[in-house]
């Protein structure tokens, strides 16, 4: 079986999974029992000046009948006393020292900081994570996001933090800004011994038409939340690699964050460079016992690959991410359709007129073309004509010499296989850059072509 | 249109609604199919995955105008559609071997959770056309209906005392019992439409009278066996028996044996074992695989404990001295034995009712059906026919197709 356990700038973890700094985080209590269900690593809920909250705080999109796709919060900071924090997480060290136990902290000046490192480490915390990331309350206030944004504060504040920190200080960062390199060099030119993100994007999850008013709805009004859930991931992916691939920020390790519910979400953060991830709203949504599930899928995983560690896997799709002008411009796929196990919706059909190239046709008659920019001729149906298991006459055909190989057509088709991609050998390598490198950009029907 | 209380079919169950959230995550299965097969079965041609996702959307007016728009009864159908064998029978889902959607339970939740139809629409005001109707069955009230929304004043003439055709008097109860089909009728009635029942009319004298004249008769009486000890108590005819449960108190006896093998011999027999009889045979002359009747009624009514007796014919009625039923004498093969019974429901279908169409000089088929071209107008020029008196018995969606046919074509022409 796979090694699982992970060294995170120091932090040992017997998992990469950790809670995030959230309200499945708040409690000495929540904490214990997230450890004994299996979690290897806890960010706890926010420490700083206790602060007021709100009622409501959450509200969420759903997509379908699928709850929660996207969640946002209202929710500020830690509400309790810093004491009492503080001697519950003393009690969760000694209970449980192999696990990491990391404090997430937030407050304003740097006497406010030296003093909130101090007592933090002194409970025996493994190590440090500064929020400069909530996108709500608290930025505009001057601290979260708002520090976030501004590269020279980063820099500024993890340099204060380091000189004061005897354990490893990570950097969490928010995604709400231009460029997410240019923040993760910020906090590692202030000495950051790791990153985390993505914290919450702002957002308005929605409104509601009666009352024409934002959800959540606090008497009669609302704010710009922090969304987060499923429904971030892609951005969070994305965020992750650009740092990872980053060179000055790439000996630093990453703690992913964003939408992370299961195994193969972890996995995909790991591959794009993370060492350890963090999860929130899953467990808002499910509770601790997802990890089981985590831990056993990304052990399976590993053992099928045979990779013998979590750190084998980590950074390894980093490499096939690339600048668009460095993608193969010779390479080409046409979609092809089984006629076994097409069922006949023919949503590929409408997908591909409307949405995408107009290479997907049904029937028999000869010679259909709509308009095309691309038009070789008229497309005709296959010689004989294919017929669907299930389909019947129904089955579609793919004129491929019209076919861009977008996928559009596979990603709407509800059967799983029965679209498939197929590469047409024969394509010459050439990349756009290759092209500018030679002074072949130029394509005719341009600007100036009349 | 009130109903007596008490009525025999009130004790029978009802198939369950949706409720929204339940409608809306069955909505969301549907994938939405292009050119849908489900819309290509429907004999209305309701734009199916378009009403469903506007359930699925929150847009349940806009869904229920898409079922409407294309089938004025579609609450009706809802209920009564053998879905099984048309919408819910092709959808996508079921040659891949999953659930299909559940098409009728939504159109129903569509339909119902809307009401009236004066909630959506408006007529238009009159166009000065006036026409009448004969028979107020699903076709006449589609055909009515869909003129009364563009101003024309129609008026329909029953002979019975309630409006709504089978749909009030005929339809297994589990489906749509006859105070659910009322409320439908009174729909239609709000958009402007006259009923005037217990009316017996003179045909000849409306095609003067009126623009158009629609014949939407239905069938006539129960067909016979022909067979000796017949008449008399004890033995009643299909449609006779289901109307009397429907509208009145039908007794289900306790040996009931119910001849024929369509799918309203199929309802009778389901009735009188859900109404408490010991003991239903089916008895049909052919095999199973020969049956008019829908395998899954069959399958529903085997479960309701009625027997299937194949290949056997009622050759004759035994009665004892003072004339009450004491067996039927049931043929099969050579073989013939009494089987002791205490009612024999004879559903072997309905006459043709040539009267109307008679007097109207209407030409009729061989089978004694009204003759229609694509426009169910008759050779008639004045005179349009839909429902069961053109197609010998069929569906109520079907006569609804063929009303709102008719009454497209006559505002085409009239434009």
């Amino acid at each position: 079986m796979a090694d699982l356990s992970i060294n995170f700038a120091g932090i040992k973890s017997p998992n990469p999974f950790w809670l995030a700094s959230a309200p499945p985080a708040n409690t000495g209590e929540q904490v214990m029992r997230a450890f004994d269900a299996g979690w290897g690593g806890a960010v706890w809920k926010t420490l700083g000046d206790p602060i007021l909250n709100v009622t409501s705080r959450f509200a969420a999109v759903d997509l379908g009948t699928y709850k929660m796709m996207g969640l946002n919060n209202i929710e500020l900071i830690t509400d309790r006393p810093l004491d009492v924090n503080l001697k519950e997480m003393y009690e969760v060290k000694k209970r449980y020292p192999k696990h990491a136990l990391i404090a997430s902290l937030m407050t304003e000046t740097k006497e406010d900081w030296r003093v909130l490192i101090k007592r933090c480490e002194d409970v025996g915390v493994d190590g440090l994570e500064l929020n400069f990331g909530c996108p709500h309350g608290m930025c505009e206030r001057g601290m979260g996001s708002s520090v976030g944004q501004e590269p020279k504060l980063i820099t500024e504040i993890t340099s204060w933090a380091k000189e004061f920190a005897k354990t490893p200080v990570l950097i969490k960062l928010t995604p709400n800004t231009g460029d997410i390199t240019e923040a993760g060099l910020a906090a590692v030119a202030g000495g950051a011994d790791g990153l985390s993100l993505i914290n919450t994007i702002k957002s308005i999850i929605g409104i509601d038409l009666n009352k024409m008013v934002p959800f959540p709805a606090v008497a009669g009004a609302s704010t710009n939340g922090g969304y987060c859930g499923p429904a971030v991931k892609p951005i969070a992916l994305y965020m992750t690699a650009a740092l990872a691939r980053e060179q000055g920020i790439r000996n630093t390790p990453i703690s992913g964050i964003g939408g992370i519910s299961n195994w193969k979400d972890a996995a995909e953060f790991i591959a794009l460079g993370a060492t350890s991830v963090q999860v929130c709203t899953a467990v808002m949504h499910y509770g601790y016992r997802i990890v089981g599930d985590m831990i056993e899928g990304l052990s399976e995983y590993l053992d099928a690959q045979g990779m013998k560690s979590v750190e084998e896997l980590r950074g390894r799709a980093v490499g096939a991410y690339r600048e668009w002008g460095d993608l193969d411009l010779g390479h080409k796929l046409v979609a092809r359709i089984d006629d076994k196990s097409c069922i006949g919706c023919q949503l590929c059909v409408t997908a591909c007129h409307d949405g995408a190239h107009q290479c997907i046709f049904t029937g028999r008659e000869e010679k259909q073309r709509p308009p095309h920019a691309h038009a070789h001729g008229n497309a005709t149906p296959p010689t004989p004509f294919r017929v669907g298991a299930i389909a019947g006459e129904r089955l579609p055909w793919v004129d491929e010499p019209e076919c861009v190989g977008c996928n559009l057509c596979q990603l709407v088709c509800p059967v799983p296989g029965c679209i498939t991609m197929q590469e047409v050998p024969g394509g010459k390598h050439e990349t756009w850059n290759d092209r500018t490198r030679e002074g072949r950009t130029k394509l005719p029907g341009g600007i100036h072509d009349v | 249109m009130k109903l007596q209380a008490g009525r025999s079919e009130e004790s029978l169950p009802d198939k369950e609604a949706y409720t929204a959230a339940e409608a809306v995550a069955e909505a969301e299965r549907c994938l939405y199919c292009t050119d849908a097969p489900c819309i290509q079965a429907c004999p209305t041609s309701i734009d199916i995955p378009t009403f469903i996702k506007k359930i699925a959307s929150g847009n349940i007016r806009g869904s229920a105008r898409t079922i409407l728009e294309q089938n004025l009864l579609g609450y009706s159908c809802s209920r009564v559609c053998p879905v099984e064998v048309l919408c819910v029978g092709s959808c996508v889902y079921t040659g891949w071997g999953r659930e299909p959607i559940q098409i009728g339970k939504l159109q129903r939740h569509a339909t119902e959770t809307v009401g009236a139809l004066t909630s959506l629409y408006t007529p238009k005001p009159k166009n000065g056309k006036r026409v009448a109707c004969i028979g107020a069955g699903p076709a006449s009230l589609a055909f009515a209906g869909y003129l009364a929304l563009e101003g024309t004043e129609a008026i329909i003439f029953e002979k019975r005392s309630v409006p709504g055709g089978l749909n009030t008097t005929g339809v297994a109860p589990y489906k749509l019992k006859a105070d659910d089909s009322l409320r439908e009728v009174q729909w239609i009635l709000d958009l402007g439409v006259e009923v005037r029942t217990n009316t017996e009319v003179h045909p000849a004298s409306l095609v003067n009278e009126y623009d158009a004249v629609f014949i939407g008769v239905g069938l006539g009486d129960d067909s016979k066996l022909g067979v000796p000890g017949e008449e008399g108590p004890g033995v009643v005819g299909a449609v006779d028996w289901i109307e009397q449960m429907k509208l009145g108190t039908a007794k289900a006896g306790k040996r009931v044996l119910v001849v024929g093998g369509g799918n309203t011999a199929i309802d009778v027999a389901r009735e009188c074992a859900l109404l408490g009889a010991e003991d239903v045979a089916l008895v049909y002359r052919r095999t199973k695989k020969d049956m008019s009747g829908y395998a899954h009624e069959l399958l529903a009514a085997r479960e309701e404990g009625v027997r299937l007796v194949e290949s056997s014919v009622v050759t004759g009625f035994v009665r004892d001295a003072a004339g009450k039923l004491v067996a039927a004498r049931v043929k099969t093969g050579e073989a013939e034995r009494e089987v002791p019974c205490d009612l024999v429901v004879i559903a072997i279908g309905q006459a043709k009712l040539r009267a109307v169409a008679e007097q109207l000089g209407v030409a009729l088929d061989k089978r004694g059906c009204v003759v229609v071209d694509d426009n169910c107008r008759t050779n008639q020029p004045k005179v349009f026919a839909g429902g069961d008196c053109i197609n010998g018995g069929k569906e109520v969606v079907n006569a609804v197709a063929d009303g709102r046919n008719a009454a497209r074509h006559l505002l085409k022409e009239w434009a």
